[in-house]
């Protein structure tokens, strides 16, 4: 989480600045963040240099106090203090002025800052929620769920924090400057030079410092790397009791990483005592260089005009050290910033369907009319007629790879009518999970038709479809939320009696009702509070409360039986009953079953009949089934 | 806390005291400064002497080089100090962590210690760097000026020290509101982080219930909640720049209105009341500067805790006083055991255990998820000390050998097994740091592992990447068997570990087994009955108790859990993927 030091202090060259922030992701950004508060943003734009302004003037206001209000009382009988008093009322006001507009607009960035994140945040998730099955499968999840912790974090650091701060600094600056030149053209040139010293050592610092946080960050990453590795392994540790030799490699590591880090910070270290002490140096030339000139009376320069121009001069020194720390977030900003858009720019998934699916009545001559409301009778809404929704399917020569020079599945020929169970049995990787990917268009075949009720189901809107499927997989993921909502979430519609009647099908009833809540009882998204086998019966219920003609199951593999197991093995046998199925079979109860058994091997279908057909065909599934596999 | 964590200062404590001391002459200096910066306008400017502008114009130079100096070498030094300590404390973790048990071990999960060695380590090299640079520079920042201020009025001074007190407690309060709303925002945080967890690993479901609106929707009131709550939080935050502005401001005004009768007065001079305006700024950083780093060092105090806990675990196992270096056999005794993994708890997982396995045999062990399979096993390496009763090894309790001796004897190929990152080689020796490349080959022969290894282009040189993904489970499985074999044990043990090798090859070790290690005693934990068959004898598991102990067929005859499992296996239960390949 947002701790102290996440990622620490890391410099940067202005040129890699000025690429992060040319970078197209940042413009991105920007364009974003002013599209939807260019208003706030002129409003804060305003309330900066008001504030910058009153500062500027409380500044002078220290000057003029002393040449106009003091000096002339000194020795006077008795002093009048009123102009003073209208003087201080005068400033006291600009300063109120001043804080209140510091106030406002930090408060409105606040809202500006807060406001893109949710925006981003949304745009990210939704488009997220859009993406294909094969985007999920060919990330990795740990860095599909860094997008939205780490590098949304930088873009909420930039626009949050150091985009206003580095506002504020250049107001600051840039008011301080024309105050300057207000005063003394000359002098101010004089500062310029002096400070230009201060901005190249800062651009120096900041680049070397930058150099070497990258090292400190890769050898970081290697210590930490080995650190997690050998935790994870650290059972396997303790038994080849080899904790010697895996503290001498740690410590070797570390002390590289004490090393870099070390040269890293010691250089970040010196950006402050050497800005400040150059600015030190540069207020004394000042002095006197400004005081021979009024000593002369070069350029009409006057006591009082050094005095305040000397002041300035100190706080025209003061913000670059800060200026180059907020400027790193730009950097680190850019990088999340590009992550983002590169998961916003993924091609969603595309449906091209127009079939859909709906509410149904049969009319006395037997014709069929969309209905409005729940009849419990489906059908396929097609240009020219209505077709009931029965469940037959049809694989016609399907072809498939995950990649097209990858080809997966050969030729796959099968049929499924209403309410018949076809199993696939067949050794790891024979390509029996990728079948069922394809019926939901989770991924699109490349040769071949499937139909369903005699429909390409590239014709059937997606949502429709699915909607016709019910799927229940071996790892079983619920969400956040009470029992009854996860089983409701098959069907949204569906009321607490409908669900209840669902669990009970699925032999998830009395489990459910010994939980301390019963269906109100809250389970996190991984369910730790529920075994994997209570979490397959609610996946179940999900499953039966939607209704589904369609079913696609994947049975968990196998151990030793235990009661869960059975109710398990019964709830789905209960949930494929009058229902069109398809399952990945372990069990011979699900096998002998079946209507028939198709035997995959390497992406062909290399034997297909019922049990006892295949037993006297005496081949791979005979070899399966005895366990005498010739491997 | 502190005395825990300042132990792994160490050889960094001069370095940390220098940098003290050089922050303190580097404020010092830092506070002349000012002074200089009165004189050049009082004496030099206003009275157009520009000798005294020079004379001090050099002393402030000086000054400011020797700030500058002693400011870099306080900062390399801090970061000396800091990176050591952390390097100190990275490595005393670790060296701990190898000290600890099993049982130590699930105490923290691994998650945890990675943590604790990672993120909270690097952590309190901030919080340490902070503590001896800006926790330093800040308070006698703030005291010297206000020293300073008391020498050049006493009683203008006080308008400081009451600025000083306001901004203080309302700091003070500001943060404590604030802390509490972001606790509540991370809080928001973690579980909106929660449930985009949840769709990316639930993806599948999402997309065949067609719930992806459904979903955004319920994200988008999530992340509405976190907006309000942020917008709170950070408001709170929001409120001490003004707070801070109104009391700079105050104090200046304040300075100007009360300085002007002093300076009208003749109590001191203008230039004695430009100092004091400048070290307003001064005082008023400082307190603002103190403030973050206080947040900072509260921030950091829960990573500082987290680290703690792992240096106060006490370590359950430990070698005996007089410890055995020599194991006489492989036989194994279990005389009333009894053990819990919560200490004090009375529900044991193992209950009452008695059996004694001779040298040389091979044991079968079988059982239901959770009867305690690898419970019973575990105890023979003490990776777990039995809570009640006596384990011997060779005829000796466990707890009389040397850890090392004991564990080198006896071989555990984990259920859970990992490689880690190097050569097939490099892994295999971890059996053995001196097995010559014949002895590796050899044990891979036995493991039915050579085969493949030779497949390979780069042969036993291949580098196996992190946690072994470039190889099956079976090939991991597989090496793991090898690696195990190298230590040449007195006995080795399997737990479930040629569940993802085809029966085929399996059958092929166990002969290889026999006939090759036919000393060692072998105990074999499987679920497939084909895996423990041929084992001389076979325990029966169950709920924690042993079931029943005996030859196959013997156990065929009489045991009906057994006779269930073996019917299961051979007609209700047929897994079609493990069958395979």
């Amino acid at each position: 989480m947002a701790g102290p030091g996440k990622g620490g202090r890391r410099g940067a060259s202005p040129k890699e600045i000025i690429k992060s922030l040319t970078s197209g992701s940042m413009l991105r950004v920007i364009k974003l963040v002013l599209e939807h508060y260019w208003i706030h943003l002129i409003i804060v734009l305003a309330g900066i240099i008001v504030a910058a302004i009153a500062s500027v003037k409380g500044t002078l206001f220290t000057q003029t106090l002393i040449d106009t209000y003091i000096i002339p009382l000194i020795g006077q009988q008795s002093p009048d203090y009123q102009p003073l008093f209208h003087a201080i009322i005068k400033v006291a006001l600009l300063y109120a002025v001043g804080a209140v507009a510091a106030f406002s607009y930090n408060l409105i960035m606040v809202k500006v800052g807060q406001g893109s994140l949710r925006i981003i945040r949304q745009q990210l998730f939704s488009k997220m929620e859009k993406l294909p099955i094969r985007y999920f499968d060919t990330h990795p999840f740990g860095d599909v769920m860094s997008i939205y912790t780490n590098d949304t974090d930088t873009l909420r650091e930039f626009i949050g924090r150091s985009f206003p701060e580095i506002v504020n600094l250049l107001a600051t600056l840039i008011s301080t400057l024309i105050s300057m030149f207000i005063l003394s053209v000359p002098l101010s040139i004089v500062s310029l030079i002096l400070v230009s010293f201060v901005v190249m050592i800062t651009v120096k610092v900041s680049t070397l410092s930058g150099r070497y946080f990258g090292a400190q960050q890769r050898q970081l990453g290697a210590v930490n790397g080995y650190i997690e590795e050998m935790m994870s392994g650290q059972k396997v540790i303790k038994v080849f009791t080899h904790e010697d030799q895996t503290i001498t490699e740690m410590e070797e590591h570390n002390e590289e990483l004490r090393k870099v880090s070390n040269n890293a910070h010691g250089i970040a270290n010196i950006l402050m005592p050497a800005t400040a002490q150059l600015g030190n140096l540069n207020y004394v030339i000042v002095a006197v260089i400004g005081a021979i000139f009024a000593l002369n009376g070069n350029f009409g320069m006057t006591i009082g005009t050094l005095v305040s121009f000397m002041t300035l001069n100190k706080s025209f020194n003061r913000p670059f050290a800060q200026m180059s720390m907020q400027l790193n977030s730009i950097v680190m900003a850019a990088a999340g910033a590009e992550r983002v858009y590169e998961l916003m720019d993924e091609t969603p998934e595309v449906d091209n369907g127009i079939v859909l699916l709906k509410a149904v009545k049969e009319d006395e001559d037997g014709k069929l009319h969309v209905s409005d409301t729940f009849t419990g009778e489906w059908g396929w809404i097609l240009p020219d007629r209505i077709v009931k929704l029965e469940g037959d399917i049809v694989f016609d020569n399907v072809d498939f790879g995950y990649r097209p020079d990858h080809q997966i599945l050969y030729d796959i020929n099968m049929y499924a009518h209403k309410g018949q169970k076809i199993a696939f049995v067949g050794s790891t990787g024979a390509g029996k999970t990728t079948i069922t990917n394809l019926l939901n268009r989770f991924y699109d075949i490349q040769d071949g038709k499937i139909r369903y009720d005699g429909i390409n189901i590239n014709n059937i809107k997606k949502a429709s479809l699915r909607n016709s499927l019910g799927i229940v997989l071996q790892d079983t993921h619920l969400f956040t939320g009470t029992i009854i909502d996860n089983i409701r979430y098959g069907w949204l519609g569906a009321s607490d009696e409908d669900c209840i009647a669902a669990a009970k099908l699925a032999n998830a009833h009395s489990f459910i009702t010994r939980m301390p809540d019963g269906y109100n009882t809250v389970i996190t998204g991984d369910g730790t509070n529920l075994s994997q086998g209570q979490r397959q019966l609610i996946a179940i219920a999900r499953a039966a409360v939607s209704n589904p003609p369609v079913l696609i199951l994947d049975e968990a593999t196998s151990s030793i039986d235990t009661r869960t197991e059975q109710l398990v093995q019964k709830g789905m046998d209960s949930l494929m009953k009058g229902r069109t199925t398809f399952v990945i079979a372990h069990r011979l109860s699900t096998v002998q079953n079946a209507d028939c058994i198709m035997v995959l091997e390497k992406g062909h279908i290399i034997e297909r009949g019922s049990h006892e057909e295949l037993l006297e065909q005496k081949g791979r599934y005979y070899q399966l089934y005895t366990g005498n596999a010739v491997s | 806390m502190i005395k825990t964590l300042s132990k792994y200062i160490g050889k960094y404590k001069k370095t940390s005291i220098i940098t003290i001391l050089l922050t303190a002459a580097e404020v010092v200096l830092d506070i002349f400064l000012p002074v200089c910066m009165a004189k050049i306008i009082d004496e030099g400017i206003q009275k157009g002497d520009l000798g005294a502008i020079y004379r001090y114009g050099i002393i402030m130079a000086v000054l400011s080089i020797l700030a500058f100096i002693t400011g870099v070498a306080s900062g390399r030094l801090a970061s000396r100090a800091s990176t050591g300590f952390v390097a100190n404390l990275r490595a005393a973790m670790f060296r701990k962590v190898q000290t600890f048990s099993f049982k130590n071990i699930d105490n923290f999960s691994t998650a945890g210690l990675i943590t604790r060695l990672t993120t909270d380590a690097s952590n309190m090299q901030m919080a340490y760097q902070m503590l001896i640079r800006m926790c330093v520079r800040s308070p006698l920042n703030m005291l010297f000026a206000l020293v300073m201020c008391m020498i050049i009025s006493p009683k203008l001074s006080l308008i400081f020290v009451v600025a000083i007190v306001f901004l203080g407690l309302a700091l003070f309060l500001i943060i404590l509101n604030a802390m509490k709303s972001f606790k509540k925002v991370f809080g928001e945080y973690d579980e909106l982080n929660a449930s985009i967890q949840e769709n990316i690993r639930g993806i599948r479901v999402v997309k065949s219930f067609v719930r992806e609106d459904y979903e955004i929707n319920k994200f988008q009131k999530a992340i509405d909640r976190l907006y309000t709550l942020f917008c709170k939080a950070e408001t709170i935050v929001c409120i001490n720049n003004p707070i801070m502005l109104m009391t700079v401001y105050g104090c200046i005004l304040a300075l100007s209105w009360f300085g002007a009768h002093e300076v009208v007065g003749g109590a001191i001079t203008t230039g004695q009341l430009t100092s004091l305006l400048t070290y307003v700024m001064n005082i008023l950083i400082s307190l603002m500067m103190l403030s973050m780093a206080f947040v900072m060092l509260t921030l950091s105090s829960a990573s500082a805790e987290r680290i703690c806990q792992v240096f106060n675990e006490e370590p359950d196992i430990k070698d005996p006083e007089n410890p055995l270096y020599n194991l006489e056999s492989g036989s194994v005794d279990f005389e009333n055991v009894y053990f819990a993994y919560k200490p004090g708890s009375s529900e044991y997982v193992l209950n009452d255990i008695s059996l004694h396995i001779n040298s040389g045999e091979t044991i079968g062990i079988i059982g239901t998820t959770g009867s305690s399979k690898s419970s019973l096993v575990n105890l023979i390496p003490r990776l777990y000390d039995a809570t009640k009763g006596c384990v011997k090894v060779g005829g000796t309790d466990v707890r009389q050998y040397d850890v090392k001796t004991l564990r080198d004897a006896v071989s555990m190929v984990l259920q859970n097994n990992v490689l880690f990152t190097g050569t097939i080689l490099d892994n295999l020796r971890w059996g053995n740091p001196d097995a010559s490349l014949e002895e590796c080959i050899k044990a891979c022969r036995l493991a039915c592992i050579d085969d493949f290894i030779e497949t390979l282009p780069e042969k036993y040189e291949t580098r196996i990447e992190r946690g072994g993904n470039n190889v099956s489970g079976g090939q991991k499985q597989r090496l793991c068997i090898a690696r195990a074999l190298l230590k040449k044990p007195k006995i080795l043990i399997l737990d479930d570990s040629t569940s993802a090798v085809d029966t085929a090859t399996e059958a092929r070790i166990q002969k290889a087994f026999a006939e090759n290690i036919p000393d060692t005693t072998k105990i074999i934990i499987a679920q497939r009955i084909s895996s423990v068959k041929n084992a001389d004898r076979i325990i029966v598991m169950d709920d924690g108790k042993i079931n029943g102990f005996g030859t196959h067929d013997e156990l065929l005859e009489s045991n009906e859990i057994y006779k269930a499992v073996v019917e299961g296996q051979q007609n209700g239960v047929r897994d079609f993927d493990r069958m395979g390949v």
